[in-house]
């Protein structure tokens, strides 16, 4: 039997707030464990949560983005479990009235364009981290990470495949960083997702039992963990057996998921509205004003790409996929003004440079004035677009300007004629034998004579001059 | 000459600033009294005679430099679930038994900032659930009227000291009628403001929804003391109202002639008791000496109160105690195998009978499948009482009827049928219900000496008309004034 997998993500975003969500304290990451930390956020007896409004402006950002309703009355609710980096054993959440429902964003695989429905975006509280003895069975807890602001944008089950899962996630991580309002850092945590994954017969309505995918901390992780997943549950299918509800956690060392708790382990979380804070009302005058300030978002400056600039929809694509990438791509345009030649350098070479990764712009040593002056220089002929890719390197590694690497390798191109000319003489004469098929008619050699003489120049001869001056030559050989 | 330790906190505040007394007598006056007779009466978890000794003094430096408030120099007494920072609040219970706190609660600030003297931390019902402050882990608090008695609960030692004298003032904590019901009992006056009134930032909470701070004292007038001092919005308590009060003292003396007090009669069903019925009938009549009209009306959901009260309260309490689970702070069990096990016989050991039934039924109230029967419907009925008293004050100022339905029973009376204990606040449990202001008065005496206590309730924030009808009642009577003999 043919099956097909039922997928919803639940992305969980921290928020680029200042403060954590209900008390002053500093969001920084990397401090002291424990120094970012008061009463309130270490649960001390007493004491109350005070809500911060900018997580609540960032949430509607991403709400209005995601194309959601923004309900004018929500509510926090506690989400009541034990754990030693929840100082209070619950956490502050919503449950039955979210901030935002019902949106979708629009992903795209193999040319493919797809809605992917968004249950809701609602806003919670970070826990804080353990940290375990490796010489001794003791844990410790830093609660820096405690209370700072969170989204958790759940999606529809209605994403079919992996691939689909890492177009969806590189979507929403693409969004939150044009808003601002994420750096949708994997490997920290800051951006995190879980899986709910089940498999039913092709074309079949009704759901099949699911499992609950977490652990796994990488786009290629979430990608090959739900592959696993729906293998493995086809495969139990498949000799006759059930798949049972549980939570199952993904092992990046083997690429398996494998059991953390079933069904009857599972929690019940006893959610209740929070009685420390008021029903939350937001005003329509605020969704209005965040909505006039969104930014560009990435489908629509990818589509701006593909309108002022004439560059092809794929290279839009990677472009605008990070907000950084196509910050850079603009300013480089703006300096040299060649939007095709900047595009085809950005997605061969330089991102080669980043090995595929758009997020890694923003630790590329190039400045965009560097690189529009390279490009200057590949024009004006000073250097070939082949000694240029190597002069690239360089500047890759050393953040050096391309002038410098160009003179101090001597790496100017070769286009004075007269020069040009003697060089290629000589090539013809040292190779008489195919200079006559040449001019009896093998006209597939040109490009024999071309290496040549790029040999000859160790590749800094002006290409274009070069066939210009060597058809010239062989023009007066062809001669009897 | 009357001891210092005899005066109301307003007449303190005279011979502040007649220069008769400073407050380190003041203050030397309680601590002695509280030296004399705490033994008999154990109202008090914590002395802090240092602490208030430092204050005092610092209080009277502040008089003779001229920057004088109502209160500065007044002693008090903090219920013990009011963080003060740097000294133990153990909410009467072992699992925060050594528990200091490294913040002040908004009320101790702006006592501190007033300059009050604090003068300790009384007993109180184990992180206040109870009504006789016998679910205390430091033991029973005694009525200073009977030693036999109780003083009635959650906050029995906050009442019981200003009703022995041992302090002038102090701050009680009302979830269901945890200052009112034990007024009654000690026959000192208390009340509990709005829902939202009083921040409760730094009280240790139990069930957030009803929670709320109010004064204790002898009589109306230092009620609007304190709460001029305690009312106001705090944006540490997102509760908090952002709503301007008045000065409450304004409402003293006022003339009562002319207001219209009603009588819920399924409050009055339920009365049995002959000197409670006896009590109210007095108060009754010397209100209507005084000009004010009774009427009959009809609170038709309050019989609800106690039940829906029992699904609320232990719901918010099973998810606010969740916090004291020997990670960070409190009582941690000593043995344990792994991190389950500690949690379990951390709060096995930690927490007392009373407090473990209400964390099961708010945990049973909270589970899946069970939460709309019960959390849902409780809140719901919660909306119905509110709507009732909303309805009542069309027709009148005020609604009153008895604090408790008997006067103080003995200790170990009720301890082992908790249904009994529990039915203690049926007066009271209404009205944080509708999160309305309630005071308890004395009234008067059953045949045995025990104090007994009226209640009257206003609408939303209308606390002044509480102190107008209180001041009015005790400028006729002399209830107030008894003193037990200790």
């Amino acid at each position: 039997m043919e099956y097909e997998a039922v997928i919803g993500l639940e992305v969980h975003a921290q928020l680029l707030t200042d403060s954590k969500a209900f008390c002053g304290c500093s969001t920084r990451f990397g401090a002291e464990p424990n120094m970012n930390t008061c009463p309130v956020c270490q649960g001390m007896p007493g004491v109350l949560p005070v809500f911060n409004r900018k997580a609540l402006e960032y949430t509607i950002r991403m709400a209005l983005a995601c194309h959601c309703t923004i309900n004018e009355f929500s509510r926090f609710a506690r989400k009541n479990y034990y754990y030693p980096d929840l100082p209070k054993n619950y956490q502050i959440s919503q449950y039955e009235l979210p901030v935002s429902e019902h949106g979708w964003v629009e992903i795209e695989t193999e040319n493919v364009k797809r809605r992917i429905g968004i249950t809701r975006i609602h806003m919670e509280e970070d826990a804080g981290k353990l940290i375990h003895d490796e010489t001794r069975p003791v844990s410790y807890v830093d609660l820096n990470r405690t209370g700072v602001p969170l989204i958790e944008i759940v999606s529809e089950p209605e994403i079919r495949t992996p691939e689909e899962a890492g177009a969806y996630l590189r979507v929403l991580r693409s969004m939150l960083v044009y808003l601002g309002i994420c750096d949708g850092n994997m490997e920290e945590g800051s951006f995190r997702c879980d899986a709910n994954v089940s498999i039913r017969p092709k074309g079949a309505e009704a759901l099949g039992v699911k499992a609950e995918l977490k652990n796994m901390n990488s786009f290629r992780y979430v990608q090959k963990g739900l592959q696993y997943e729906i293998e493995r549950q086809q495969e139990v299918l498949s000799a006759g057996g059930t798949v049972v509800q549980e939570t199952r956690l993904f092992d990046p060392s083997t690429g398996r998921t494998a059991s953390m708790r079933s069904k009857e382990q599972a929690h019940d979380y006893r959610y209740f509205p929070d009685p420390d804070l008021l029903p939350l009302r937001v005003e329509p005058q605020l969704v209005e004003r965040i909505r006039n300030e969104l930014p560009e978002l990435p489908a629509e400056k990818k589509k701006r790409f593909i309108e002022e600039f004439g560059i092809p929809a794929y290279d839009a694509g990677v472009l605008t996929a990070a907000k950084e990438l196509a910050e850079y791509f603009e300013e480089t345009v703006n300096l040299f003004p060649n939007p095709k030649a900047v595009s085809n350098w950005i997605m061969t070479e330089l991102m080669r440079q980043l090995k595929g990764e758009e997020y890694g712009i923003a630790s590329c040593l190039v400045t965009p004035t560097q690189l529009a002056d390279l490009l200057k220089l590949i024009d004006n002929g000073t250097v070939s677009g082949k000694i240029a890719k190597t002069v690239f390197e360089d500047m890759c590694s050393t953040g050096r300007d391309a002038s410098e690497i160009i003179e101090e390798k001597g790496l100017v191109q070769v286009s004075d004629t007269e020069e040009l000319r003697g060089i290629i003489r000589k090539v013809l004469d040292d190779n008489p034998d195919e200079v006559s098929k040449y001019v009896g008619g093998k006209k597939k050699l040109m490009g024999f004579f071309v290496g040549q003489v790029m040999k000859a120049t160790k590749g800094q001869a002006n290409p274009s001059r070069v066939n210009e001056i060597l058809a010239q030559e062989l023009g007066t050989r062809g001669a009897p | 000459m009357t001891d210092l330790y005899e005066l109301t906190a307003a007449e303190l505040a005279r011979f502040l600033r007649q220069g008769k007394a400073s407050s380190t007598e003041i203050t030397r006056s309680f601590l002695d009294r509280i030296e004399k007779v705490e033994d008999k009466v154990k109202a008090f978890i914590t002395v802090t005679p240092k602490l208030a000794l430092e204050m005092a003094e610092e209080a009277d430096q502040r008089i003779s430099s001229g920057d004088v408030k109502p209160l500065t120099g007044i002693p008090i007494a903090v219920k013990d679930n009011m963080c003060v920072k740097g000294y133990k609040t153990t909410c009467g219970s072992r699992i925060l038994a050594d528990f200091v706190p490294p913040y002040d609660a908004t009320v101790v600030r702006l006592l501190k900032e007033e300059g009050m003297v604090i003068l300790g931390k009384p007993n109180m019902d184990e992180f206040a659930m109870g009504s006789s402050t016998e679910t205390s882990c430091f033991g029973v608090t005694h009525n200073p009227w009977n030693p036999d008695m109780i003083a009635g609960g959650s906050s029995g030692g906050s009442v019981a000291a200003v009703a022995a004298s041992e302090a002038p003032t102090a701050l009680g904590s009302d979830t269901g009628g945890s200052i009112r019901l034990p007024a009654s009992f000690c026959g000192v006056t208390g009340i509990k403001p709005t829902y939202g009134a009083v921040s409760r930032y730094g009280l240790v909470a139990y069930a957030s929804s009803l929670d709320q701070i109010g004064p204790v004292a002898r009589d109306a007038r230092d009620i609007a003391l304190v709460l001029n001092l305690i009312c106001g919005h705090d944006v540490r308590d997102s509760t908090s109202v952002p709503t301007e009060f008045p000065d409450f003292t304004t409402f003293l003396d006022k003339p009562v002639k002319g207001m219209t007090i009603g009588m819920p009669r399924e409050f009055f069903e339920k009365l049995d008791h002959p000197d409670v019925a006896r009590v109210i009938d007095d108060a009754k009549s010397t209100f209507e000496r005084l000009g004010v009209t009774f009427v009959d009306l009809s609170l038709p959901h309050l019989d609800y109160g106690i039940a829906a009260y029992y699904v609320i309260a232990p719901s918010e309490a099973s998810s606010n105690l969740a916090r004291y689970d020997g990670v960070k702070y409190g009582h941690r069990a000593e043995q344990f195998e792994g991190m389950i096990d500690m949690y379990c016989r951390t709060r096995a050991e930690g927490f007392g009978p009373e407090v473990k039934r209400r964390i099961m039924l708010g945990t049973y109230a909270l589970s899946s499948g069970y939460y709309d029967a019960y959390y849902l419907k409780a809140a719901k009925v919660r909306t119905l009482i509110t709507q009732d008293f909303k309805k009542a004050f069309e027709t009148c100022d005020a609604v009153f009827c008895p604090t408790g339905p008997s006067p103080a029973f003995r200790i170990g009376e009720k301890i082992d049928d908790p249904i009994q204990m529990y039915l203690t606040d049926v007066f009271t449990i209404p009205v944080n219900m509708a999160g309305l202001p309630g005071i308890s008065l004395p009234a008067g005496f059953s045949k045995d000496g025990l104090p007994i206590g009226v209640q009257l309730i206003a609408p939303h924030f209308e606390e002044g008309r509480l102190i107008q009808l209180s001041s009015a009642y005790q400028n006729e009577t002399d209830h107030h004034l008894k003193r037990p003999s200790l």
